[in-house]
């Protein structure tokens, strides 16, 4: 009998901790538009499959009248669950409980689970929704979070790590996803930034809504801090669950793999790029004509979409997709593209999955602007990554391949296992217009006739080097395709690269260009 | 609309127009523009981080210009005024810190585009210099 009390008095325990911050508090979460916590666990991980700990952790503060505060777990919901059947570790910030701010055992709980996570070697999930440190236990809130950024580093490359921008993140805290590997963000609803709008204010004048200084359309399109924009929070947790799909548990697994389905995209892939190389088109529909069902699961669809970055599968298995855009920008690199897809190189390298690139693209973003916010160091990530990744990589030349780009873009040069080429293909130093100036200035510029020498000479050029031949002619291509075969191809690439292997010397780590 | 923008100086301030030119973004259909790469032009689409870049003017070292926003504590000069290289010109407080802003090279003070006690932005022009 005494049992079954015990068992009682647990539930009505258990369920009082479950209430969060009480119904005042949760009604104004719901008001403000946002699920609460517990509802968000729920709604992202398979059903049932959600296991709480450390329900009933308590603070230690004793100052300003804090010792008489209990705080339900703490402020924050920690436990381990399922994503279509694979195992993750979880944490979930609650704004209900003294607005989800962070204090040491608050911030306990997170790397306690975090530590589990890198020792079961499965993914971690944070959902981020705090006003930020608590004030009132001052050091220990700071210490709390520079315990998480350590294991977050510690974690990088070996589990995925995501946060999930639900609600404010603001100071230190934004450190935190800053670090991890994939960053959601639902319009009205996430706030990021360093120095808020109040600060600012102070600071310099200027009064700036949340929403304007670090919103999720900002963070999505301007500043490239998060990789998934979402309307709302259940196309958000779809987003996750989608990408989870597609990634490994750890870096010492594949992804799994699915039954392939033979891409569903009836555009014919001869019809959908132009022949005149000035003209654009949209390089997701090529992607889509190459990924199995056609699906294509774009990452930083928002930011710098002169590239194209994202996941999607080939006879089943999960493959990085790199591609220059040229509807954006004539699909030139610059600093936030190079960015951008170094990152996504290093996080498929990191996380064995191969790297198919595409590439159509005219060189450099010129100006003064690019060249001073550092386009040498960003544009060296590019570089770093390729080579230094050991991965399948295939690359496949559509049109333009000029300059530092062909370099860059994984040519042969930096290591690429398969460089094909389409009979379209441009591979030179340069654009034929320019290479015709420099070249022939001088029989230009002694021509009776300027224009038409010009025209001459530029066709002269195209007619030598904009074609794939030259450098089919010296091995730096392997083979000139159809595109129609391009797919049989890249799926024969990757079946004979399953076993590869590639050494680099051994060092504690390499000094990429940060 | 889009011209002003466009020779607007990208900085924290207007970060407003960058906002509410990403709003608009989302309903305005952008059109393929001509884009020069090297010596060829490219039929391509901009994106409203281009469209907002931050144009380079050449430095006119007649301009003083604030580095960083804070509020004019002081000014010691006044215009008409010659005042000597490395001599103070007013006080800029900003992060907490009186940063001292002296004269760059021996000059005349033109005109003075600030007034003690007010807030200024990054790159506020605070004093123009003459020979």
């Amino acid at each position: 009998m005494s049992l079954k009390k015990n068992i009682l008095a647990l539930r009505e325990k258990k369920a009082m901790v479950q209430k969060g911050g009480g119904d005042a508090a949760i009604e104004k979460q719901i008001a403000m538009g946002k699920m609460t916590a517990r509802e968000r666990i729920v709604a992202l991980l398979d059903p049932e499959s959600f296991h709480e700990y450390d329900l009933f952790v308590q603070h230690e503060e004793r100052n300003f009248g804090m010792d008489k505060k209990e705080l339900a777990g703490d402020g924050v919901i920690t436990g381990t669950g399922t994503i279509y059947g694979a195992p993750v570790c979880v944490y979930a910030q609650d704004f209900t409980v003294m607005g989800g701010s962070l204090g040491l055992k608050h911030a306990r709980k997170i790397t306690k689970i975090m530590d589990l996570a890198l020792k079961l070697k499965v993914p971690c999930i944070g959902i981020n929704d705090s006003g930020g440190a608590r004030i009132q236990e001052g050091i220990g809130a700071l210490a709390g979070y520079g315990e998480i950024f350590y294991r977050n580093t510690l974690a990088s490359g070996v589990i995925p790590q995501i946060s999930v921008i639900l609600g404010p993140c603001a100071g230190g805290a934004v450190y935190s996803p800053a670090l991890t590997d994939f960053v959601f963000v639902v319009e009205n609803i996430s706030k990021m930034f360093i120095t808020g709008p109040n600060v600012i204010e102070t600071v310099l004048g200027e009064k700036i809504s949340q929403e304007a200084l670090g919103g999720a359309r900002v963070h999505a399109e301007i500043t490239g801090n998060a990789h998934f924009y979402a309307e709302s929070e259940k196309e958000c947790f779809e987003q996750i669950k989608k990408l989870v799909s597609f990634l490994p548990w750890n870096n010492s697994q594949k992804a799994e793999a699915i039954t392939p389905v033979a891409p569903t995209f009836k555009k014919n892939i001869e019809d959908i790029i132009p022949a005149d190389p000035k003209q654009p088109y949209d390089v997701r529909d090529v992607i889509k004509v190459l990924v199995d069902k056609s699906d294509f699961f774009e990452v930083q669809e928002l930011f710098a979409p002169n590239i194209v970055i994202g996941f999607g599968r080939m006879d089943g298995e999960t493959v990085g997709f790199v591609a220059n855009q040229p509807l954006y920008l004539a699909g030139v690199l610059d600093c936030d593209s190079s960015d951008k897809a170094s990152r996504f190189i290093r996080y498929c390298d990191s996380f064995n999955i191969p790297i198919v690139t595409l590439e159509d693209m005219p060189g450099y973003l010129p100006g003064v602007d690019q060249e001073h916010d550092g386009v040498i160091r960003h544009g060296a990530k590019m570089l770093y990554a390729y080579s230094e990744a050991t991965v399948p990589k295939m690359t496949v030349i559509l049109r333009k391949a000029y300059g530092g780009g062909y370099i860059a873009m994984n040519s042969r040069h930096l290591g690429a296992d398969f460089v094909f080429a389409w009979p379209s293909a441009e591979i030179a130093v340069m654009g034929p217009e320019g290479a015709a100036n420099i070249i022939f200035r001088k029989e230009i510029m002694e021509a009776a006739d300027q224009d038409a020498m010009r025209q001459e000479k530029v066709q002269e050029y195209i007619d030598k080097f904009a074609n794939p031949y030259v450098a089919a002619s010296k091995g730096y291509i392997d083979a000139v395709i159809e595109p129609s075969e391009t797919r049989s191809l890249l799926l024969h690439a990757l079946q004979v690269s399953q076993e590869k292997e590639d050494y680099r010397p051994a060092k504690k780590h390499g000094i990429p260009p940060f | 609309m889009y011209f002003l923008l466009f020779i607007y100086p990208y900085t924290l301030h207007n970060y407003f127009t960058l906002y509410t030119l990403l709003k608009m973004n989302k309903e305005i259909k952008n059109e393929l523009v001509d884009f020069a790469v090297t010596a060829r032009k490219y039929k391509t689409l901009l994106t409203p981080k281009y469209k907002l870049r931050k144009f380079w003017v050449n430095p006119n070292p007649m301009e003083v210009h604030s580095l960083i926003p804070g509020t004019v504590v002081d000014i010691f000069v006044k215009e008409g005024q010659f005042v000597k290289e490395g001599e103070p010109m007013l006080i800029l407080e900003a992060m907490k810190m009186r940063n001292l802003i002296t004269m760059p090279f021996s000059a005349k003070i033109k005109k003075i585009h600030i007034e003690k006690g007010i807030k200024i932005p990054k790159e506020a022009l605070l004093v123009e210099l003459e020979k």
